[in-house]
């Protein structure tokens, strides 16, 4: 066989295949997506009662302040960033990223420990220390980064041990709060598979909607 | 604890249950008989014959089948890499993104050409929607059915038949297994969550503080993800992988993400066995492969449930690793997902592997050093029988007869090329470079994690670069514009191109001379290889020439620093 013969078949299965793979493909997936399951394929929004969108059901927001219910720390701050101060173009692309710390790495025990250092800028809180001075008694999902720094949940053992600061906070009864929790839980699937996760987002939206 | 066993006991019983019937399935699509599907495909499989200029009675030897993976993967490559540099002014480039350094250009295409889908880049902000969709997404394809090509050559050369035509066997791979799965499966991955849309990122203010915006990426992600997954290519839509929400949003989707890598390498074990009509000795290398995954497995959800000590310690009882880990998936599906991504040669990760535990970063390597615990799609079942092919020639040597395997006489350019294979090429594409990086590890080495820990960064990821896999400790500075990203990106294209080139041309030509050879007729003298005693003595052949290779970085790595954290820091 000649080398032409060879390379001409090379090029052709190149484009032939590029064609079916790379064009039609994805052009008929992307057309279903959206003629049939419009909501899902553009990312599952979440919108307010004026019709605003406020985020999405499948990615977490930051939240630290007591009236909320907290989310778990992440290495992106959810990719958020002040919009007047985006330096490093976040909300242009968004973004997601993790801790990527070894077990054994200091930085990791320095992160959820604190560490006191005589130059102010060196000083780190402690995601335990926040968490204690919160009065949250702390789970493994609330001292670990996630691996997205984007995921939505938190577990519901930590929730729960959120209750009592939210409703002092809100100066409601933890028996209206609770409810919600479970309202706002993923659980597993078929009962099986997976972890069992509550949505801090949607909790924290069905949380102002009781008490704005 | 007993929740966790029992899902993942659930989801690999699954797909071993799933292994006869699609491995049968695969098997009549390359023996070329009848399936359900022929109405539709025989004329869509004509016409794309005729459009590359394929003769499907043609059949190839091993040169001309290697040659033709050679310039049919140069002449792919070339277009994505053109692509890729020109994203700038290319349409389906919402976030108006410029192009990549060339290096990262570079490594990117060879990545992605060979089935390895390394990133040494964030997909949201590196790569146009274009990109993504007309390079990797179709390399995604084209690689995995590569890969499959060079399984099923291989296998037919083994079972003493000709090696078959490269161009009918990666159109068949598309149309017939690869396409038609993916179709299904975007359609369920886009049910459960995962977008599928040419609009760019959302920008929300957020609710606790409207003042901070959030930045929602989104993208036509369905149709890559699982092809990404069933392709056992691995590279993420966004950069943290199928841990982002989007790319895998729930236990559902994971299920299908975890079932979707490892189906089809468990099964191609299956087509051997059909292909060899003897079914007896498929199930028998299938329990020895599912034996060392299954202990692999157990190893690593022991390690991330009982957790970090030091992090126990300040909680005040045992509690599960996360770090790097998402609620939904907890530490019973991010350790199946982290053994079974490493050990298929997929390389997706949904937790991150550079914040396991020592003995979970320990199974991971392992599973890379080895190449066969599940292995890459084709390839991974031709290593495990090259594996058998040196057993074969071990036990010979010890009983003193003529190794046969399969009727066929194991002769001096077998075990040649078989031993080549899996002693040199993989450890010198692996120990070399990582050498040199560590010799200079300012300069080169981008190490983020100190002690031990560091080693394990470096070599895991030219190991992950030579066996195709394409996950990695991804502290590790290693992409533009760390000043250390062009030495990563130039030295793994070494790993990458060795690791996948090499050991094809080597599988083609071992399979070639097999195909050639005159049957011996089986006798009473015959060494039998289908029986348990066989099957062990392969395993620790497995076992034990993985460990003389690889022993040392193991304890100068994870095992050094499990040793570490034992004694408190």
């Amino acid at each position: 066989m000649s080398f032409a013969r060879e390379a001409s078949r090379a090029i052709r299965s190149t484009f032939v295949l590029w064609l079916l793979t790379g064009i039609l493909y994805p052009l008929l997936m992307i057309a279903f997506g959206q003629l049939v399951l419009p909501d899902q394929a553009n990312g599952s929004l979440l919108k307010n009662a004026q019709g605003t969108v406020v985020g999405s059901a499948l990615i977490g927001q930051p939240f630290t302040s007591d009236r909320y219910f907290n989310s778990r720390p992440s290495t992106t701050n959810y990719s958020t960033a002040n919009p007047q101060q985006d330096e490093a173009g976040v909300l242009k692309t968004g973004v997601s990223g993790a801790s990527n710390l070894a077990p054994s790495n200091p930085a990791l025990l320095e992160r959820i420990q604190g560490k006191s250092d005589p130059d102010p800028a060196k000083n780190i809180t402690g995601d335990l220390e926040r968490l204690q001075s919160a009065g949250i008694s702390p789970t493994a999902d609330l001292v670990y980064t996630s691996g997205s720094s984007l995921d939505p949940h938190i577990t519901p053992e930590a929730a729960r041990n959120q209750v009592a600061r939210v409703a002092a906070s809100r100066s409601l009864q933890p028996s209206q709060i609770e409810p919600l929790i479970a309202q706002n839980t993923d659980g597993r699937f078929l009962g099986i598979f997976g972890e069992p996760g509550v949505n801090v987002l949607k909790l924290n939206l069905a949380l102002d909607a009781l008490q704005p | 604890m007993f929740q966790g066993w029992l899902q993942i006991a659930l989801t690999i019983a699954l797909f071993v249950a799933l292994a006869p019937t699609f491995g049968g399935y695969m098997a009549q699509v390359y023996l070329g008989q009848k399936t359900l599907l022929d109405p539709v495909l025989v004329p869509v499989e004509g016409m794309l014959y005729s459009l590359t200029g394929t003769e499907k009675k043609e059949e190839m030897t091993g040169w001309q089948y290697a040659r033709a993976i050679l310039y049919s993967n140069l002449a792919m490559g070339l277009l994505i890499f053109f692509l890729i540099m020109n994203q700038g002014w290319l349409p389906l480039n919402p976030t108006g993104l410029g192009a990549p350094t060339w290096d990262t250009a570079l490594h990117t295409t060879i990545s992605f050409i060979t089935n390895t889908n390394q990133q040494h880049y964030s997909g949201e902000t590196t790569l146009s929607y274009g990109s993504q969709i007309l390079g990797l997404g179709y390399h995604m394809f084209t690689s995995a059915a590569t890969g499959l090509a060079v399984g099923i050559a291989f296998i037919r050369g083994l079972t003493g038949r000709p090696l078959g035509n490269f161009y009918v066997d990666l159109i068949r791979s598309i149309t017939r297994i690869l396409l038609p799965i993916s179709i299904v499966g975007a359609v369920a991955l886009m049910l459960l969550g995962v977008p599928e849309t040419l609009a760019g990122p959302v920008v929300v203010p957020t609710l606790e503080d409207p003042a901070v915006s959030q930045a929602i990426a989104r993208g036509p992600v369905a149709h890559f993800e699982i092809i990404k997954q069933l392709g056992e290519n691995g590279g993420g839509f966004f950069a943290i992988n199928s841990a982002h929400p989007f790319e895998n949003p729930n236990p559902a989707t994971n299920l299908i993400q975890i079932v979707a890598m490892v189906v089809i390498p468990s099964a191609f074990i299956y087509t051997y066995g059909v292909f060899a009509n003897s079914r007896r000795q498929a199930w028998l290398i299938y329990g020895m492969v599912l034996t060392i995954y299954l202990l692999f497995v157990t190893l690593t959800a022991i390690s991330e449930y009982q957790g970090n000590p030091a992090v126990n310690a300040l909680l005040g009882n045992v509690q599960p690793n996360l770090e790097g880990k998402e609620v939904r998936f907890g530490w019973a599906q991010s350790a199946l997902f982290a053994t079974t991504t490493t050990g298929t040669m997929c390389g997706a990760v949904n937790s991150l592997h550079d914040s396991f535990m020592p003995l979970g970063g320990f199974v991971l390597l392992s599973n890379l050093f080895l190449q066969i615990i599940w292995g890459g799609q084709g390839t991974g079942t031709a290593y495990l029988f090259a594996y058998l092919i040196l057993a074969v020639f071990v036990t010979g040597l010890m009983v003193g007869r003529t190794p046969e395997f399969l009727g066929r006489k194991i002769e001096k350019r077998e075990v040649v090329l078989a031993s080549f294979l899996i002693l040199l090429v993989h450890p010198i594409t692996i120990l070399i470079p990582g050498a040199i990086a560590l010799a200079f590890p300012e300069q080169l080495a981008g190490i983020s994690n100190p002690g031990f820990h560091g080693l394990s960064q470096v070599i895991y990821e030219y190991a992950s670069a030579a066996a195709n896999n394409g996950s990695g400790f991804e502290g590790l500075a290693d992409s533009q514009p760390a000043s250390t990203g062009l030495w990563w990106n130039l030295s793994t294209c070494f790993s990458l191109l060795g690791g996948r080139y090499i050991p094809t041309i080597a599988l083609l030509l071992l399979a070639d001379s097999l195909s050639r050879k005159q049957p011996v007729p089986m006798t009473v003298g015959t060494l039998r290889t289908d029986t348990f005693l066989f099957t062990g003595v392969t395993a620790g052949v497995v076992l034990i020439l993985g460990a003389l290779t690889f022993f040392p970085v193991l304890a100068l790595g994870p095992i050094a620093e499990a040793f570490q954290m034992a004694k408190g820091g």
